[in-house]
């Protein structure tokens, strides 16, 4: 069962029939399980990793590191939730280290951006410092590799 | 000038690099043809062997090997077949499994003897038989049992000759594995007239939805088996050249010999980077498994769709159908495939007579492409028994009525 999850997880489209061709279950049992997962918020949504730069579209990225003094009794759940609330604001994690939250920012240009993290993140009441990187270029992404595949060095026929 | 060596003058070359001439003519062609994974070995396994070169292992090993080499394969083999074989003494690294093979063959062959192969099997068994003198004599399996080993056939043809048996399992064509049962079938013969076994164990990660028997691990096997393998297909390594050979001391040491004066050892780079597979290569190899078994699935599934009578192989990674519903032979129907939808099979009777009939098709190859070459495939298959063009079927039953 874990597999179909698998498969969906790297192929959104992959239909409940070729699940079950690859996988040996039957059609039904697949489309049954994976209804039940969307239901219960196992399976969240499908989405397409989609490689912007390629279509021609510049998108400007920023992952900033926030310091904030946590909250008694609430820890750091609200000045999080008060974070993500943000529609430009793509993820935010708690991580350990330095910094206390992740915040990964998406916006049409720099200054958008930095309009973003002066006037919106950075006045937040305990949010006591920030610290911006603008993405330069994207590599790899949940495990897909941006840009050209390896070519396959094999030949042709071989025993 | 002089005759060149007979036996090689009187082998013919190999039926696949026939092929692989005009297919690499064909670029906009989808290879099933190919024999080694599609996946890049894991980049942990590559990553240690620029190590070993950046830190100079650029020497030659102890001809048997790393001893960290094959203190891993011990383990391993220990570990996964409950086989225990002494590293110092029973376990040579070599230049992948072909050089194994050949050196098996050396070391136990003499002139005349008689050595019992499996038909469809490896294109290298019968020409490695004859390089050492020895007389291949070939059982035939068939797609209508899947292609079982039938202890019968193979008892009849045991000779006052017959020096050892070789068995290759998962099998390449046929995508065949032999139960445990199966193993100590043959095991049980070889002991009744004492033979050595070589067992070609090269695929026996590749094995879905059952467990490989190590051939050495069956009662009665262990003083009389010589087992093969290496990290080409588990680990995607092919282009590495490593292997390894386990056998009892007698046999070992022979081994050893024709090894130290030929080969000396396995590539010193090669066999770190083996190290690093063994140690921590392991969930790389079981998410390969189960993609070539995802795929394995839907392409069989998909050829017995469009009319191309697949048997279900559950090791290695290749489907063996059979063409015979199309009236084409096996040499026809590749090249026709290959000319007419640019589709690259390999014709079964490059793997022995009983091949005919049959194509070998290589599941190593991405999902989207195994989808394409079906699309393909399913086309061409259509034009062919289209009005105007009569199967072999249909030409016979025209004869009887």
């Amino acid at each position: 069962m874990r597999e179909i999850l698998q498969i969906l997880e790297s192929d959104a489209r992959a239909t409940p029939a070729r699940i079950a061709v690859i996988t040996g279950l039957a059609e039904e049992e697949v489309a049954r399980q994976i209804a039940l997962w969307e239901a219960s918020g196992v399976i969240r949504r499908y989405k397409t990793v989609v490689d912007w730069e390629r279509y021609g579209e510049d998108v400007v990225e920023a992952y900033i590191d926030v310091s904030v003094t946590p909250e008694r009794g609430a820890g750091f759940d609200d000045i999080a939730a008060r974070i993500y609330r943000y529609p430009e604001v793509r993820s935010v994690a708690l991580v350990s280290g330095g910094h206390d939250l992740r915040v990964i920012v998406r916006g049409d240009d720099i200054k958008e951006v930095a309009r973003f993290v002066a006037e919106k993140l950075a006045t937040l009441e305990r949010v006591t410092s920030t610290n911006t990187h603008f993405l330069l270029r994207r590599y790899k992404e949940d495990g897909d590799v941006f840009g050209e595949a390896d070519p396959d060095h094999r030949l042709m026929v071989a025993p | 000038m002089k005759s060149l060596n007979h036996a090689v003058l009187q082998t013919p070359p190999s039926g696949i690099r026939r092929f692989f001439d005009v297919a690499s003519q064909m670029p906009d062609a989808i290879s099933l043809g190919v024999g080694e994974p599609d996946f890049v070995t894991p980049w942990r396994i590559r990553e240690a062997g620029i190590d070993a070169i950046e830190r100079g292992y650029t020497t030659y090993t102890s001809n048997a090997g790393l001893m960290e080499l094959r203190e891993a394969v011990a383990c391993d083999l220990e570990s996964r077949y409950g086989v225990s074989f002494d590293p110092s003494a029973e376990i040579l690294i070599t230049v992948g499994v072909s050089e194994g093979l050949d050196l098996a063959l050396r070391a136990l062959v003499n002139p005349g003897d008689e050595v019992i192969h499996f038909e469809p099997g490896y294109v290298s068994y019968v020409p490695g038989i004859r390089f050492v003198g020895g007389a291949p004599v070939a059982v035939r399996t068939s797609a209508d049992d899947g292609f079982r080993i039938r202890p019968e056939a193979l008892a009849a043809a045991v000779t006052p000759r017959t020096k050892a048996i070789l068995l290759a399992y998962p099998n390449n064509p046929t995508g065949g594995t032999l139960s445990r049962d199966d193993v100590a079938a043959v095991v049980r013969l070889a002991v009744e007239h004492d033979l050595y076994l070589v067992t070609d164990e090269i695929y026996s990660r590749l094995t879905y939805g059952g467990e490989h028997t190590c051939a050495a691990s069956v009662p009665g096997a262990r003083e009389r088996t010589v087992v093969l393998n290496g990290f080409s297909k588990a680990y995607a390594m092919t282009g590495w050249r490593v292997g390894y050979v386990c056998a009892p001391p007698p046999v070992a040491e022979s081994i050893l010999k024709l090894h130290q004066y030929t080969m000396l050892c396995a590539p010193h780079m090669s066999q770190k980077a083996a190290v690093e597979a063994l140690r921590h290569g392991e969930a790389e190899v079981r998410r390969m498994v189960s993609e070539y078994d995802r795929r394995r699935r839907f392409f069989v599934r998909g050829l017995n769709a469009i009319g191309l009578a697949c048997h279900e192989p559950l090791g290695a990674f290749y489907a063996f159908p059979s063409i015979r519903s199309t009236g084409l032979s096996s040499e026809e129907f590749s090249t026709r495939l290959l000319h007419e939808a640019r589709v690259a099979v390999v014709p079964g009777n490059a793997f022995g007579e009983t091949g005919e009939g049959h194509v070998r098709c290589s599941y190593a190859t991405s999902m989207p492409k195994l989808e394409q070459a079906l699309d393909r495939m399913a086309r061409f298959v259509q034009t062919l028994s289209r009005p105007g063009h009569t199967t072999g079927e249909e030409r016979a039953l025209a004869a009887h009525v």
